[in-house]
């Protein structure tokens, strides 16, 4: 092309310096900042759970006080086994979290690895790995989480498993695009003339350019992993009883809510927190990174 | 049609201390600061300058057509007697297409597409109440008049199905259908090869002269604005500093800017030396000194220049300029 | 001019031919034998129009891609029997834009860090800190810059910023490809003399490409002017400038718009010879268009061909001294009458 020199009109208004960090440019952002909030509350209580600063010991059953409604003694009540509500919320909260983290750490990795491969590599590779990805899309995710589950078996851990892997296409595709598009720009080229390795220009040029869309996904991901495990939980194929699992606990709240809404209400609360939690922060995130929305 | 001719009629277009601002909560940022200017039937005038000068702006804000949150903030425009800033829009897409017309850069971005070229100029007319049959003849007239060749044929192509110089040649054909009396030109030729370039000036040039239609061209070329326009506005930080004659201000600049400009751009003919360059940068936006905004790169600058403003004032050349020293000095 | 010594960066019939875009399409032909010596410590100035294979004989010579055939010699050896960043030791390029060519997440100062380390141009970190400082020296920025991302920088700056990285390098050639086409007209200015002086202060060797035969003019030793995919002239910068042989390379500069009002297009009577060849160039514009003909590339827009022109391809020959060119009627001066017989396909693809 010609000279494309002087021509645009308001070019002139330089995008401000972004050098905030990604976490203050984060914290401006209404829903980001209501997300982090949210997400803190929920993170204390988990890990207030796991130091043991919980107000009874969750699987302590006392049958002179089931049922109980919330009070001084057990703020969200006690369930038909006398367990207190609040400190098995708080444990089902840990457990929604841990399960949550390892599944969209499997996607991530495997969705990152793939989309990288798809889309720096090309050819067969590529065509291999978005086949595969199309093909794992093409089921329902719960179904697959299902039948994924009902092959290895109830546990957090499996549970994580078919979670993640039902995940890992959105993830390839997601990483696929900007990897092709960065593999194709000017400055990826300027590295290749400058000499840079294969592993330099990918680890260095590449892969920070997809790092800001990654973090959006991962934390939108962990949003859906929480409510896909809740609901594995919920239809009885998560960790087995005793296990203080939030969507065990809300099935169960569900059969005693005519007479205990509080076994019902406070574990949905929870889900619904975890989630909004992790949406919010997520779309506070693609705003924050967002160049056209990130410096008003 | 001489150049008395042209100086004594009524001016086509009158822009008056036009002023275009950023509004923010902030404050305003001043972009365009009291730009003035006149265009009279059967002429055309360049304005030139480098990013962010204002230029394209100024047109842009004749045309109405800026968006929010810049706005103009003060001045007038007139377009044959009828004001067009706070114009209501209605008022203005009456004008637009039927009095003033526009041609950009990219003819791509102005062009649907997925609709015939045609379609797309007999649209145009068609939206100023021009009946279907008479749009369509008056789309092969136009496309006629740019010297495409097989204009009905070409009316029924899409637009990539033509080359850039062709594209260009279309846009110019929807913006003159309407039989406008000025045409605005913001950088039409700057995305083309140079041989196109030269075929699009001269068909521009041309058709002009034969319809006495008044032009504003808006290029950051100068070779192109000393080719094609009569009278000159060059641009910076926002304001005129200098108007006039082109081979007034071309053989004899009053403005160290525009001279300095001149010295840095290459020709093909002629002795081979250094080009001159102008130290700094230009201001930003929001951020213009206080007096002469080209001071702090001016070799001339006294000390007055860094606090008050000069105004266009008139040369014995028969040039305006806004500088308060004389060329006399600093080309000694 | 060009000097006796061995070329630094030779090639010979180059081709590059692009697969067809979609499976209707016909193959397109960017380079159609382009053959080039580039005499250490020179500057060959390359010049044509969009289309005209110039960016892909950069891409080529810097081995971004890879020819259809022929060969490219640097400093006699072949440019494929070189290691990447061997390669990259001998050979640097310098693009348009600099804002795309930069990542835009790197500072200066590690943009070019990362090129003095991974080439072993000095040892360690401190080292590299002064050698930042000394690079943005050379190309007249201040220190400061070295922590500035690119959109903290203006286009010249960010272009200074990249001639500093590619020299980081320490090659002994550099490929400019439209280095001032995306910059203002005094900031271009700066940026042509800059590498006017580093030409000179590092002993460098310049491929310099651009559609601008004003700023070619500024830098070049010698001038090759390109046409559908091959040099129509070529020649020492002053006898193409001032006594272009092709026909081609006399419309080129007949087109510049010169600083110096001259009023062709201001007063000219109706009917004179601007206005009566305006137009006849358009139907064949586009020179991809003429790539499937046998003679001449240029034929169908040229107002002085003969019937030969048509059928037979002229090659490039010395017609003067070192001024070659690739033309039957080379020199023969194009009246006012003169217009193509036919004019080309109108429905010809963009």
């Amino acid at each position: 092309m010609a000279q494309l020199a002087a021509a645009e009109p308001v070019a002139v208004i330089r995008p401000v310096a972004s050098r905030r960090s990604l976490a203050a440019r984060l914290w401006r952002q209404p829903s980001g900042r209501a997300g982090l909030i949210i997400l803190a509350v929920m993170v204390l209580a988990g890990l207030a759970s796991l130091a043991g600063l919980v107000p009874d010991n969750p699987d302590a059953q006392n049958p002179a006080a089931t049922l109980r409604g919330p009070s001084a003694a057990h703020l969200f009540g006690t369930d038909q086994y006398g367990r207190d509500v609040l400190s098995r919320v708080m444990a089902g909260t840990v457990l929604s979290l841990q399960t949550a983290l390892l599944a969209v750490a499997i996607c991530a990795v495997l969705g990152t690895v793939g989309g990288v491969a798809a889309g720096y590599f090309g050819g067969v590779i590529s065509s291999v790995v978005t086949s595969i990805a199309d093909l794992i899309f093409a089921i329902p995710s719960i179904l697959l989480a299902l039948a994924i589950v009902t092959g290895l078996g109830a546990g957090w851990q499996n549970t994580a498993i078919a979670v993640g892997v039902s995940y890992t296409p959105i993830f390839i595709r997601v990483v696929r695009g900007p990897v092709l598009a960065i593999r194709n720009a000017d400055y990826v080229k300027a590295a290749q003339v400058l000499g840079f390795s294969r592993m330099r220009i990918l680890f260095r040029h590449v892969l920070p350019g997809v790092g800001g869309i990654l973090a959006v996904q991962v934390t939108l991901a962990l949003g859906w992993a929480v409510l896909i495990e809740a609901s594995l939980d919920f239809l009885g194929l998560g960790p087995p009883p005793p296990a203080a699992t939030l969507g065990l606990m809300v099935s169960d709240g569900t059969n005693i809510a005519g007479i205990a809404w509080w076994n019902l209400a406070f574990p949905a609360i929870a889900v619904v927190l975890l989630v909004l939690g992790f949406t919010l922060t997520g779309d506070g995130l693609r705003d924050a990174l967002d160049p056209s929305t990130a410096n008003n | 049609m001489t150049d008395r001719d042209v100086t004594s009629a009524e001016p086509v277009l009158a822009i008056r201390d036009l002023s275009v601002g950023l509004r923010a909560r902030s404050g305003v940022t001043e972009l365009i600061r009291g730009v003035s200017l006149d265009i009279r039937p059967g002429e055309r005038v360049g304005l030139v300058g480098e990013s962010g000068s204002g230029k394209s702006l100024t047109m842009l804000a004749v045309m109405g057509l800026l968006a929010s949150p810049v706005a103009v903030t003060g001045g007038s425009v007139t377009l044959g007697g009828t004001q067009l800033v706070g114009a209501s829009d209605r008022t203005l897409r009456a004008l637009r297409g039927s009095e003033i017309a526009m041609v950009y850069q990219d003819p791509m971005t102005s062009l649907d597409p997925l609709q015939r070229v045609g379609e797309q100029i007999a649209e145009g007319l068609r939206a100023h109440g021009v009946s279907r049959h008479e749009a369509s003849e008056r789309t092969v007239a136009a496309l006629a008049e740019v010297q495409l060749p097989d204009p009905a044929r070409l009316a029924r192509s899409y637009p990539h199905e033509l080359s850039g110089g062709m594209r260009q040649r279309v846009m110019i054909a929807a913006a003159l259908a309407g039989n406008p009396r000025l045409l605005l030109a913001d950088e039409p030729t700057t995305a083309l090869d140079v041989t196109i370039q030269r075929q699009i000036l001269s068909l521009v040039a041309r058709i002009q002269r034969a319809r006495n239609l008044a032009v504003l061209w808006v290029t950051h070329d100068l070779g192109v604005a000393a080719q094609f326009v009569q009278r000159l506005a060059v641009m910076y930080a926002g304001r005129v500093v200098e108007v006039g004659p082109t081979t007034a201000i071309f053989s004899d600049p009053q403005h160290p800017y525009t001279a300095a400009l001149l010295d840095a751009v290459p020709s093909t003919t002629g002795e081979r030396a250094a080009l001159g360059q102008i130290p700094g940068s230009p201001p930003e936006p929001g951020s213009f000194p206080a007096g002469c905004s080209f001071a702090s790169r001016c070799r001339q600058a006294l000390p007055r220049c860094t606090r008050a403003e000069p105004i266009l004032e008139q040369r014995p050349s028969g040039v305006e300029a806004a500088c308060f020293v004389p060329p006399a000095e600093w080309r000694a | 001019m060009s000097s006796p010594a061995a070329p630094v960066l030779a090639a010979s019939d180059l081709v590059k031919i692009y697969p067809p875009a979609s499976r209707a399409g016909r193959p397109s032909t960017a380079l159609a034998g382009v053959s080039l010596d580039l005499a250490e410590g020179t500057c060959l100035g390359v010049v044509g129009e969009s289309g005209c294979g110039k960016s892909t004989l950069a891409r080529l010579l810097v081995g971004l891609e890879r020819p259809t055939a022929g060969t490219v010699l640097l400093q006699g050896q072949t440019v494929t029997s070189f290691r990447r960043p061997e390669l990259a030791r001998r050979l640097q390029l310098v693009s348009q834009d600099p804002f795309s060519s930069l990542n835009p997440r790197l500072t200066v100062s590690s943009a070019l860090t990362e090129v003095l380390l991974v080439h072993h141009r000095v040892d360690g970190k401190k080292q590299a800190a002064a050698r930042v400082a000394d690079l943005l020296e050379m190309v007249s920025l201040g220190p400061q810059f070295a922590s500035r991302l690119p959109h903290e920088m203006s286009g010249g700056q960010a272009q200074r910023v990249a001639i500093a990285r590619a020299l980081a390098a320490e090659p002994q050639i550099l490929v400019l490809d439209e280095p001032t086409s995306a910059l203002d007209v005094s900031v271009r200015a700066g940026i042509v003399n800059l590498l006017a002086g580093l030409r000179t202060d590092l002993a460098l060797s310049y491929l310099f490409i651009s559609h601008d035969m004003a700023v070619i003019r500024q830098l070049s030793d010698q001038i090759g002017v390109m046409y559908a995919g091959r040099f129509v002239e070529r020649g020492p910068w002053q006898s193409v400038m001032s006594e272009p042989l092709h026909p081609y390379t006399r419309a080129l500069l007949q087109a510049v718009p010169e600083p110096h009002p001259d009023g062709s297009l201001l007063g000219g009577p109706e009917g004179s010879a601007e206005e009566s060849t305006e137009g006849t160039l358009e139907p064949g514009e586009s020179p991809a268009a003429a790539s499937a003909q046998n003679g001449c590339k240029y034929a169908p827009r040229c107002p002085i061909r003969i019937d030969r022109c048509l059928t037979e391809e002229p090659p490039l020959e010395i017609v003067t001294g070192a001024h070659e060119a690739a033309c039957y009627r080379a020199g023969v001066p194009v009246e006012p009458g003169d217009v193509p017989a036919e004019a080309g396909g109108v429905g010809e693809r963009a």
